[in-house]
């Protein structure tokens, strides 16, 4: 027979342990399990706190940027990867991307957007939007420090608040961006390639087509001849 | 009898309703009771403490999942079902995926289908150490079980975000695969938890299992019986708990199931007490298969040749999973477009919840509170 309230001091042993272990045991972190937050007061404004234990990881998705291939001061839009095709804005699933295509002074779709907003209180942070987007165009980011005073304004993001070097992408998700640089690069290659084939199959067409015209006009002469002697003198 | 002194009105509001039920007392527990596991509400009808009647009332949390579902592409709904059942994302986007994959027949690369099994284990030991958790919590063991159960989780949380970039909302399940292979040291970090995760459950059970007062207030409390169990549908460790031998991982065999050695624990009275043990129990054989898992796992791609745009032929398909609480199935129409014609969640939750008036009945109100926990609901999933 079992003293009725042994189980209860067990349990009540196990607290104890943890209690007197979590002052004396090395590895405190097995027992204190506190997270910290991720300062990042001494780190630059677009980087990655600095401290290591922290609860950003290089896979961490917050809200989604555009990026773009300008250096240092350069204008990002005249890099910007967008082409404001709008299948992210369509693919979205809580609808919270809105696009506007930029058209020049005739009135000609310049490829660009005139307005790219994403209100991240709608935002659901899936990464849809990042994997449907054909141009590599728009990526996640993971800066989290996003609380605003302004309801409406401050948590809708315009085009220029989103957009972001792709420097900057590297540094917060280095194997990511250099996987999609990879994978750019190679379908580069590829595309150029297969313009390289094209354009010499349509040489040598062209070639082809010279060289019979040449053939047909090789061949004219011996018919045409006849005509400048028939003329009367 | 009369008394000459006027009694002060009570705090809570007080109905009265015909002759007949004249002295019962209408309590209305919820929608932000916090052992009411979300916004559920019960209406109960009490006789002193005793529960006469219970009517549970839901759809405080109703998000219009499905019919959203059917305005978008296949795609697009990926990321609303990890907020079906906000602690199982992981099993949700596998039920959805291998319903859609039955649509279009892609086949799942072998580290897929492993990794897969590994995260859909890994999610049943958060669900299980969390609602082992809250369950004692209802009980009034407060905070003290909790926090030691949200200490593994937290650690299986962070594995999630290494791999998926999300703690709880994954989203990392594809038609046709995974959305990207784990990072390099995932696996290590995971075989390191698995390999120290026993010795957390030994101390749990050191801290629970022996306590008289959780087997006072769970043995013989909301007994349900494998034959009322089945006839309203019960499914997962609640159909387990009343002695009925049903898993899907081993009926179906779904993913590759088929591969690991494990078994499948069963209750015997149908109390609340089984319905608590079932869990712990289950999350040692989980242990068992992820350790099968990991050892076996090969390298290779983990994405299919899926089609970039899911176009699938017209086709009715009904994929299931026994995710931690139970079948959750998706039934899809699709009508040839890019959108399902037709997306229906059978939610595990939902149909679970479907006895707790039998089970209640008879019981004082401390204890309906104790037996709404031991079904384990997220109201995310019960409402969609």
């Amino acid at each position: 027979m079992k003293l009725l309230g042994s189980g209860i001091f067990k349990g009540m042993a196990v607290t104890l342990e943890n209690f007197v272990r979590s002052y004396f045991d090395r590895d405190r972190k097995h027992h204190l399990f506190t997270k910290e937050y991720a300062w990042k007061s001494d780190a630059p404004a677009d980087q990655l706190p600095a401290r290591a234990d922290t609860t950003v990881t290089t896979r961490s998705r917050n809200f989604p940027m555009l990026l773009h291939d300008g250096k240092g001061s350069e204008d990002p839009m005249a890099s910007i990867r967008c082409v404001a095709c709008q299948i992210c804005e369509r693919e979205c699933p809580p609808q919270c991307i809105f696009i506007e295509k930029e058209y020049d002074a005739n009135g000609k779709f310049v490829k660009r957007p005139v307005i790219f907003d994403i209100d991240i209180s709608v935002c659901m942070s899936c990464q849809i939007c990042v994997e449907v987007c054909p141009f590599d165009a728009i990526v996640m980011n993971s800066e989290f420090e996003l609380s605003n005073n302004d309801r409406f304004n401050g948590l809708l993001v315009r085009r220029d608040a989103l957009l972001k070097s792709n420097d900057y992408y590297h540094r917060i998700h280095p194997e990511e961006a250099q996987e999609r640089d990879d994978r750019m690069a190679r379908e580069k290659a590829e595309k150029e390639a297969k313009q390289a084939a094209a354009d010499a199959a349509k040489k040598k067409a062209a070639e082809l087509a010279a060289e019979k015209a040449a053939e047909l006009a090789a061949a004219k002469p011996k018919v045409d001849p006849a005509a400048p002697t028939a003329t009367p003198q | 009898m009369s008394t000459a002194a006027p009694i002060a009105a009570p705090p809570y509001k007080l109905v009265r309703h015909d002759e007949a039920e004249a002295g019962l007392l209408e309590v209305s527990m919820g929608p932000h009771h916090p052992s009411t596991h979300g916004v559920f509400r019960m209406d109960v009808k009490l006789d002193g403490e005793t529960v006469v009647r219970l009517k549970p009332v839901f759809g405080y949390l109703h998000r219009n999942h499905e019919k959203l579902a059917e305005g978008m592409s296949y795609l697009s709904s990926m990321p609303f079902t990890d907020r079906l059942d906000y602690f199982n994302s992981m099993a949700n986007n596998w039920a959805y995926a291998l319903a859609a994959e039955k649509l279009v027949d892609v086949p799942v690369p072998e580290r897929a289908q492993y990794l897969r099994v590994i995260m859909a284990e890994l999610t049943r030991l958060v669900n299980h150490t969390s609602l082992v958790g809250f369950f004692l919590n209802d009980l009034g063991a407060l905070g003290t079980p909790l926090l030691y159960a949200f200490r593994e989780r937290e650690r299986i949380l962070d594995l999630f975000e290494q791999a998926s970039g999300a703690r709880m909302m994954c989203n990392y399940f594809r038609f046709g695969g995974l959305r990207c292979d784990v990072p390099a040291g995932w696996l290590d970090r995971t075989r390191a938890l698995v390999g120290g995760f026993p010795k957390f459950l030994d101390e749990f059970e050191k801290l629970l299992c022996e306590n008289e007062i959780i087997l006072a207030r769970t043995q013989h409390v909301g007994v349900l019986s494998g034959a009322q169990a089945i006839n309203a549908g019960i499914t997962g460790p609640m159909l387990r708990a009343s002695g009925v031998n049903y898993d899907l991982r081993k009926v179906d065999a779904y993913g590759i199931y088929d591969r690991f050695s494990f078994r499948v624990p069963l209750g015997a009275a149908g109390d609340c007490y089984d319905r608590f043990m079932i869990r712990m129990l289950e999350m040692r054989e989980s242990l068992k298969i992820l350790e099968q898992a990991l050892r076996d796992i090969p390298e290779g791609p983990v994405m299919g040749n899926a089609p970039r745009v899911f176009k699938p032929a017209a086709a009715e398909v009904y994929g299931r999973v026994e995710s931690p609480k139970g079948e959750l199935g998706f039934y899809l129409i699709a009508d040839g477009t890019t959108k399902p014609y037709r997306y229906r969640v059978r939610p595990p939750s939902l149909i679970n919840l479907t006895v707790l008036e039998d089970l209640c009945v008879g019981h004082s109100i401390a204890d309906a509170v104790v037996i709404l926990g031991s079904i384990d609901i997220v109201l995310g999933e019960v409402d969609r």
